[in-house]
């Protein structure tokens, strides 16, 4: 930001909007606030207006409570699960960013093992869950795998097209400055790539939670996907929606922090090419 | 500079560029003979397709020589760009965004086989200064218009001391006025780092305020049309367009080129 204020001819009117949204956040966030907290007096007025019983419909103050009342239980099945999805993410993005740096520099190895990946892709994680789990049995590690597995293919497809984005004369610029391959590598191919790196980190950071959910779902003793089975099977709908908020919840914060660093580290512009 | 007997530059002999395309083979250049004097500024003059692009290249070890014999600073252009004695600046400024204009200018010191080497008597801040960005080291790109990314450009193309500078149409994107005012300094420039100038345009009277020779191009195939003194002396004030000398070269050119 002090950048930008040092600046005193605006380059473009993108940046003036973008340092006007700056100046009055309230203006801008009021409006998803005010229909949330709409939408949620809707609910509740229904809820009392139609006489719905708790477990068809519980209402928002009904979920409220139990998250308060039932808090312990539902941190003992919040640990395991954002335990998984994080170390999901970090194995699924690490290895799907190693792939990729190898597929940019073989053709060969890329046009033999890119279909491969996209047919793994292709299987819904409900058909892989399951295989999983035989495979890696019942405790975390099955989660883990899924995880990264779901995370997997998104940030190999975007890194492996993020480190191609490199536009041809910097090439021709690297080329005259006598740039080894590595340097061409570090200094040009990987900053290149990082705005689409972030874009599969925050698709990444929502689905390695969904991954680890659904891992659960087929067989955990612990984690909010167990909570959820059991809560729907004894028809604690209180409790199975104070799940999903809080699933939900770390899914939002998981996703806030990966844009917080994205924020921090693609200070340009990208996709314009000065 | 001038008055100096050295060896050229530049030398090409009967220099030939072909390039296969889809429509077939293309011939970019066509036995092109000339030779740039060290020191010298000279300007690639001609209409799209001429070549002019290709022979600039050419001597910058982008593209090869099909046939003919290709001489930069004493040895073959792939000796001249390893041992970091071109600097080339291109159309668009090929800054790397997410650089600032100081780490832009400091990239060539970064990468290569002679990186980490403090030849240069000029560091990139004192290159900024040189081309009038003091005080903006720390901009990106987006930041910054487009004749301030060229000076930028620039400042980078000069930073390993390049004894051979190389120039794509460097001012083809900007307005008129920018463009004036970085002639006259790229001249300015040009006279106190005593380097050669290899100077890509399609603009007359850009070609006739900047070189001592202007290398009049043909095109279908590319090859050398005439090559044209332009003897105004230096310092060249902005004035100098409305002198009779400047009209006279400047016409002269263009019946050239219509006969292209």
């Amino acid at each position: 930001m002090a950048v930008l204020d040092r600046v005193d001819a605006p380059a473009s009117p993108a940046r003036a909007t973008g340092a006007a949204r700056r100046r009055r956040p309230w203006r801008d966030r009021l409006p998803p606030v005010v229909a949330a907290l709409g939408l949620l007096a809707a609910w509740q007025l229904g809820a009392w207006a139609f006489g719905l019983p708790i477990y068809i419909a519980p209402t928002p103050i009904q979920v409220a409570r139990t998250l308060v009342t039932e808090l312990p239980v539902l941190l003992r099945n919040f640990g395991p699960t954002a335990v998984e999805s994080l170390i999901g993410f970090l194995i699924g993005n690490t290895v799907a960013i190693l792939v990729a740096v190898v597929f940019v520099h073989s053709k060969r190895l890329e046009a033999a093992f890119y279909p491969i990946a996209v047919f793994i892709n292709t299987i819904p994680v409900l058909a892989k869950a399951p295989i999983l789990v035989l495979i890696f049995g019942l405790g975390m590690t099955s989660k883990i795998v899924i995880a990264a597995f779901i995370c997997f293919f998104p940030t190999l497809a975007n890194m492996v097209r993020g480190l191609q984005s490199v536009n041809p004369p910097s090439l021709e610029l690297m080329r005259v400055l006598s740039a080894s391959r590595a340097e061409v590598f570090w200094k040009l191919r990987v900053p290149s790539s990082l705005p689409f790196l972030f874009s599969a980190l925050k698709i990444a950071s929502t689905t390695s939670v969904l991954g680890a959910i659904v891992g659960e779902w087929i067989g955990a003793d612990l984690g909010l996907g167990a909570l959820i089975i059991e809560a729907t099977h004894n028809f604690r709908s209180p409790l199975l929606y104070a799940t999903i908020f809080l699933a939900s919840g770390w899914a939002v914060v998981f996703f806030a922090v990966i844009g917080f660093f994205e924020r921090r580290v693609v200070t340009w512009k990208p996709g314009e090419a000065p | 500079m001038p008055g100096i007997p050295a060896a050229p530059a530049v030398r090409l002999e009967r220099a030939t560029v072909r390039f296969v395309s889809e429509r077939g083979a293309v011939t970019a250049l066509d036995r092109v003979s000339v030779e740039i004097p060290a020191g010298g500024f000279v300007t690639l003059l001609g209409p799209s397709g001429c070549g002019k692009s290709t022979l600039l290249r050419l001597i910058a070890d982008l593209v090869p020589a099909t046939e003919g014999q290709v001489t930069v600073l004493g040895g073959t252009p792939a000796s001249a760009r390893a041992t970091r004695q071109l600097g080339f600046v291109f159309q668009d400024s090929t800054l790397l965004p997410w650089r600032s204009a100081l780490a832009n200018v400091r990239l060539p010191l970064e990468v290569g086989p002679r990186k980490g080497e403090t030849a240069g008597r000029r560091t990139p801040g004192e290159l900024l200064r040189l081309v009038g960005l003091g005080g903006r080291e720390a901009a990106l790109p987006h930041e910054l218009s487009g004749g301030m990314r060229q000076r930028v450009a620039i400042a980078r193309a000069l930073v390993t001391e390049p004894r051979l500078l190389l120039m794509d149409e460097p001012f083809g994107a900007l307005d008129e006025i920018t463009r004036d005012s970085l002639n006259e300094e790229l001249l300015r420039i040009w006279q106190e780092t005593v380097t050669t100038i290899v100077f890509v345009t399609h603009s007359i009277p850009e070609a006739v305020f900047l070189s001592q020779q202007v290398l009049v191009l043909a095109t279908n195939p590319g090859r050398v049309r005439e090559l044209v003194d332009c003897a105004l002396p230096y310092p060249r004030p902005v004035g100098i367009r409305e002198t009779t000398a400047f009209v006279r070269v400047a016409a002269r050119l263009r019946a050239l080129l219509e006969t292209c």
